[in-house]
This record gives structure tokens, C-alpha cells and sequence, in this order.
């Protein structure tokens, strides 16, 4: 049977077609000025078209993520640390601390192996510790998110950043650039300082190996450095399409008909 | 480098945040009669303020935007006060710094907190009876109690988290594209109240009032939203050590009736009113901590800038 699984994330829309354990197909749209519905119509079409599939091939169709109720022709929804614990577990079955990093949400999900979620813990009311803090500081200091990451390897020096609020810290950013500071050693600053908010909250529900990072910011490599830093351990995993994890485990559970 | 980059970025767009700067000299009095000159410099995180006293009297100041650089913001501060009035450094008895920036005043002879400058500017600005100062700044919100002298008794302050800031209150203006001095007047142009924005975070509310205007409600009705919002926040803070009456609010998001009007609903209590600019409070505090200290020891030699 092929399922679909759609995360409509406070960013972008993710759907991933899955037949019997393979992915066929994924997608990832921004969805700009489009409504959470529209563009999760918008992306599943996509993804079934770029696949020579029709909605008529899909047996179920799951959501998850903050807008998952918008998905007016889903089966079913679940909330995005079932989706995280079930998708990660595809990748990793030995996984046990997952850390969740997207565009506003920061959170640590502790998982059993046979990819359920027994437990997370998770930013609510603020941003710091979130994929758009790093956005936003990238835009202060004028670098793509990669060259961002890459740019924080480059240094070695840790300077604290003092502010624990976004609109705070972009004028600590700008103060930091105005006093000559390299770029390269501001985005470590700032890496660290989102690093070290998500591992507070990861650490309430605990980090044992193996731990795995999802979610956009796993694609920064100098977060994923600052986050090894953070957590002081010396691994950490990445699946190969961090940011199709949700959905990946929504089209999963969509073919296990459970939740 | 990015100085400039900012510059050419605000030239492409209005700046719907910038508020007013303004300077200010009393007609009716001369700084050349006084006995005591004394003034106060409050380097804010956005804004810097220069207050002139005369023999314990307010006689003129100057806000303006903090810059890159606390020093140069000090000076810029003196400097509108000195272009209005002619008066000099070399004329002035004592100069006090105040706020976060006051270690940076490179004039000043001593540096004070601005929670004690805010309790003694209040308690000028709106006489002894003020009990509970809210002083809602740029980048922090602070309760602060005092007595009938203006004398700090308890503070509390909010300074992790933009929600309840002057900094928030520009996000939304930007976001909005509404000058700044419009936000309140507009959110009580609406056909019935909102609910308040459920986030805190300034960066998140302004995914949920993006999300607001593409669900049909008018901008006025965000900005209620978004006010509400901010008066919920700030009462919260101020339950927290409580509000005697004799309330008095400081700071520039006094200026903004959308907020204060909801917070005035949601205690019960109504602000007490001034026509001083309540921007001032802190730099009018520190120039008059520096009044009292000139009366005591006599005045000081003035230090070069």
C-alpha cells in the first residue's frame, strides 16, 4: 500500500510518499502567503506528480505538525513527537534522545526503540532555541544559513552571547559586528547560544545514546558542532533528510493504520 | 560596513518604528541665573536622554535614539540640550549617568541605577504621593515601589524577554507598517475587542498576527490583539510585587494609550498623569541625585567629553 505522511510546520509543508518501507516520493514547499490548507493541497499534489502518482494510488494519508488540523483530507493526525520518535526510528532503531530542531519549535523527545515517543520536553513562549533565532541572526550579520554554519567551524573562540531574546540579540549581533568582531566568531556565538538553550530543555528529558538530531537546523553543521559542544557528547546522528523526518513517520504510521 | 548596508536598507522602506525625537527648554527660565546646573544622562538601549536642571528645577532636555556607540550617544544627548539652550559642559556643577549605558558617559562624574533615577524622576514628575513606578523601556519592563521621598523600597524587572518592551511594540509597527505613534490611538478602532495574541514572544507573534490579517481580522484589530498581549504580560509582572495607588508609569511605551488604557482596565487602577515627557524620568532622576549631591559637597570641575 502507499501512505502519505504531511507536515504543515510553522514554515514550510513537508509530504513524503512511502510504499511498503521505501520512500517513493517527498516534497517540501514554503508556503509563503498560501493558507496552511492550500498549501498542503499545493505540496502532496506536487509530490504525487513528481512521483507519476494520483490520489487514488494512496491508501492513507496522515498529518502532524502545528498546522496538522489544517489538512482537511487527512485520515488522521499526531502530533509531531510521535511522528519525530516513529520517523527516527526508520533511520535508527538504536535512537533514544531525538532533538527536534525546526523553524519555531526546539524540543528533546525521548523514544524506546520501537519508535514511539515516551517523553519530551519542549520551547513554547519563546523563540530562543529555535531554527528563526538562527535565521534571524544570519540576516544580521548578511550570510545564507549555510555559510552560516560554515562560517561558525571556522572558529574556535566562544564568546557569550548575553541576550536570551531573538529581538534582543540581533542588536547584540549588530553591536558584536559594529566592534569588529569576525563574522565567523559571531555565528559560533550565536550557534552556541541556541545550542545551549535546546540542550537545557533536552536535558530534562534526559540524553542517552543514541541521540539524534532532526528538523532544518541539522543541516547546519556548525550547530550540529555547537550542539556536540552543548550536550558534551562526541556523536551525534543525522538522518539523511532531517527535515522530512515528521512526515516520514506520519506516512509510516498512516501504513500501520495505528497511531 | 553594515552602518551603511542599514542606511541603504532604510532608504528603500519607511521606517514605521522610528519614533519622535525631541528637545525641550523652558521659555520662562535662563540657566545663566541659575545657582546649581546639574545634569543627567541616561544611555538607554534605544533611547538616550539628556536632562539640564536649575536649582532643583527642570529646565531642559533632549531624547533621542541610542547609537552604536554609549559614548557618542551621551554626547549626541548633551549636545541637543547645548545647540538649544548654549549652555556647556564648563558651565555645568555635576553630570550624572544613569541607565544601561551609564559607565559609559565619558562626562559624567558618577553613575547611578536607573531603577533609583526612575523612583526619583517619578517622584518629581508626578509629586510624593507615586507608590508603584512601571518604567516600560526599550528593551525591559521594571516595577519599582518607593516611598514619599522617591526613595526605592522593591524592584522587580523583566529584561530576557522583548514581550513588554518599547522593542516589541517596533517589531509589530515594522510588521504592521503603521507609524509607531499610531499603534494605540488605532487599536481602540475596532468594532469589538479581540482576544490578545496567545504568544509571548515577539518573534512568534508576529508568525500569529501575520496569521491574523490572513484570517480576515483588520490591522487595528491586530494591534488590539497585539496590545492586549503586551498589557496582559506587564500586569503579570507587576502582580508579582503588587501595584499601590499612586501608580505611575515611565518610560516610552507610556506614550502608547493602547497599552497603558488596558493595563489601567485590567488593575482597576488609573495611571497618574504627568506633562513631562515620561521618556525623561530616568535622566530627570539623575540630574536631580546630582542637584542634591552639588547642595552637599559644592560643585564639581566639569570633565572633558
Amino acid at each position: 500500500m502507499i501512505t502519505a505522511g504531511i507536515d504543515v510546520g510553522s514554515r514550510t509543508v513537508k509530504v513524503v510518499l512511502l510504499e511498503d518501507g521505501v520512500v517513493k516520493g517527498k516534497r517540501l514547499i514554503f508556503p509563503g502567503d498560501l493558507d496552511g490548507d492550500v498549501a498542503a493541497d499545493t505540496a502532496y499534489d506536487e509530490a504525487l506528480a513528481a512521483a507519476g502518482l494520483t490520489r487514488d494510488d494512496v491508501g492513507a494519508v496522515y498529518a502532524t505538525g502545528a498546522g496538522r488540523k489544517m489538512v482537511k483530507f487527512a485520515k488522521d493526525s499526531v502530533t509531531d513527537m510521535s511522528a519525530g520518535a516513529k520517523g527516527v526510528s526508520y533511520f535508527f532503531p538504536t535512537a533514544r534522545t531525538i532533538v527536534d530542531v525546526g523553524a519555531e519549535e526546539g524540543r528533546g523527545i525521548k523514544t524506546d526503540g520501537s519508535g514511539k515517543a515516551t517523553d519530551f520536553a519542549g520551547n513554547e513562549k519563546c523563540a530562543a532555541g529555535a531554527g528563526s533565532f538562527a535565521e534571524a541572526m544570519s540576516r544580521a550579520l548578511q550570510l545564507s544559513l549555510k555559510d552560516f554554519g560554515d562560517a561558525s567551524l571556522r572558529s574556535s573562540k566562544s564568546i557569550p552571547m548575553n541576550a536570551q531574546c531573538t529581538v534582543f540579540a540581533e542588536s547584540e549581533v549588530v553591536s558584536l559586528i559594529h566592534s569588529s568582531v569576525p563574522k565567523e566568531d559571531i555565528a559560533k556565538a550565536v550557534l552556541d547560544a541556541v545550542a545551549s538553550r535546546v540542550c537545557a530543555m533536552v536535558r530534562r528529558v534526559g540524553i542517552d545514546k543514541d541521540v539524534v538530531l532532526i528538523g532544518g537546523m541539522a543541516h547546519n553543521a556548525g550547530f550540529v558542532q555547537s550542539l556536540k559542544a552543548a550536550m558534551a557528547i562526541d556523536e551525534i546522528r543525522l538522518p539523511e533528510m532531517p527535515e522530512y523526518v515528521g512526515a516520514l513517520g506520519c506516512a509510516l504510521m498512516a501504513a500501520e493504520g495505528g497511531r | 560596513m553594515s552602518e551603511t548596508l542599514a542606511i541603504a536598507d532604510s532608504a528603500a522602506k519607511p521606517e514605521f518604528w522610528r519614533w519622535e525625537e525631541t528637545s525641550w527648554a523652558d521659555p520662562a527660565k535662563d540657566w545663566r541665573s541659575a545657582k546649581n546646573i546639574t545634569v543627567g544622562i541616561d544611555v538607554g538601549s534605544v533611547s538616550s536622554q539628556c536632562v539640564v536642571v536649575t536649582d532643583g528645577e527642570l529646565y531642559a532636555y533632549n531624547s533621542m535614539r541610542t547609537g552604536s556607540s554609549s559614548p557618542d550617544s551621551a554626547k549626541n544627548a548633551f549636545k541637543g540640550v547645548q545647540d538649544k539652550t548654549g549652555l556647556t559642559l564648563g558651565d555645568v556643577h555635576m553630570v550624572v549617568g544613569t541607565g544601561y549605558g551609564r559607565v559609559n558617559v565619558p562626562f559624567s562624574h558618577k553613575a547611578i541605577t536607573e531603577i533609583a533615577c526612575h523612583a526619583r524622576g517619578a517622584n518629581y514628575m508626578g509629586g510624593n504621593s507615586v507608590r508603584t513606578i512601571l518604567d516600560m523601556g526599550g528593551q525591559d519592563c521594571k516595577d519599582i515601589h518607593c516611598d514619599e521621598k522617591g526613595k526605592v523600597t522593591n524592584f522587580l524587572m523583566n529584561d530576557k524577554c522583548a514581550a513588554g518592551t518599547g522593542r516589541g511594540m517596533e517589531v509589530i509597527s515594522d510588521l504592521m507598517q503603521i507609524p509607531i505613534a499610531e499603534l494605540g490611538p488605532r487599536s481602540f478602532e475596532v468594532d469589538q475587542e479581540p482576544e490578545a495574541v496567545s504568544s509571548v514572544c515577539v518573534v512568534f507573534a508576529k508568525s500569529e498576527a501575520l496569521g491574523l490579517l490572513k484570517g480576515g481580522y483588520t490591522k487595528n484589530k491586530v494591534i488590539a490583539a497585539y496590545c492586549q498581549a503586551m498589557a496582559q504580560r506587564v500586569v503579570s509582572l507587576l502582580e508579582r510585587i503588587g501595584v499601590e495607588e499612586g501608580f505611575f508609569i515611565t518610560g516610552g511605551i507610556a506614550k502608547n494609550p493602547g497599552v497603558v488604557k488596558r493595563i489601567e482596565k485590567i488593575l482597576g487602577i488609573k495611571a497618574m498623569e504627568t506633562k513631562i515627557d515620561s521618556q525623561i524620568a530616568g535622566a530627570l532622576g539623575a540630574a536631580l541625585f546630582a542637584n542634591t549631591l552639588v547642595q552637599k559637597n559644592g560643585p564639581l570641575k566639569p570633565i572633558a567629553a
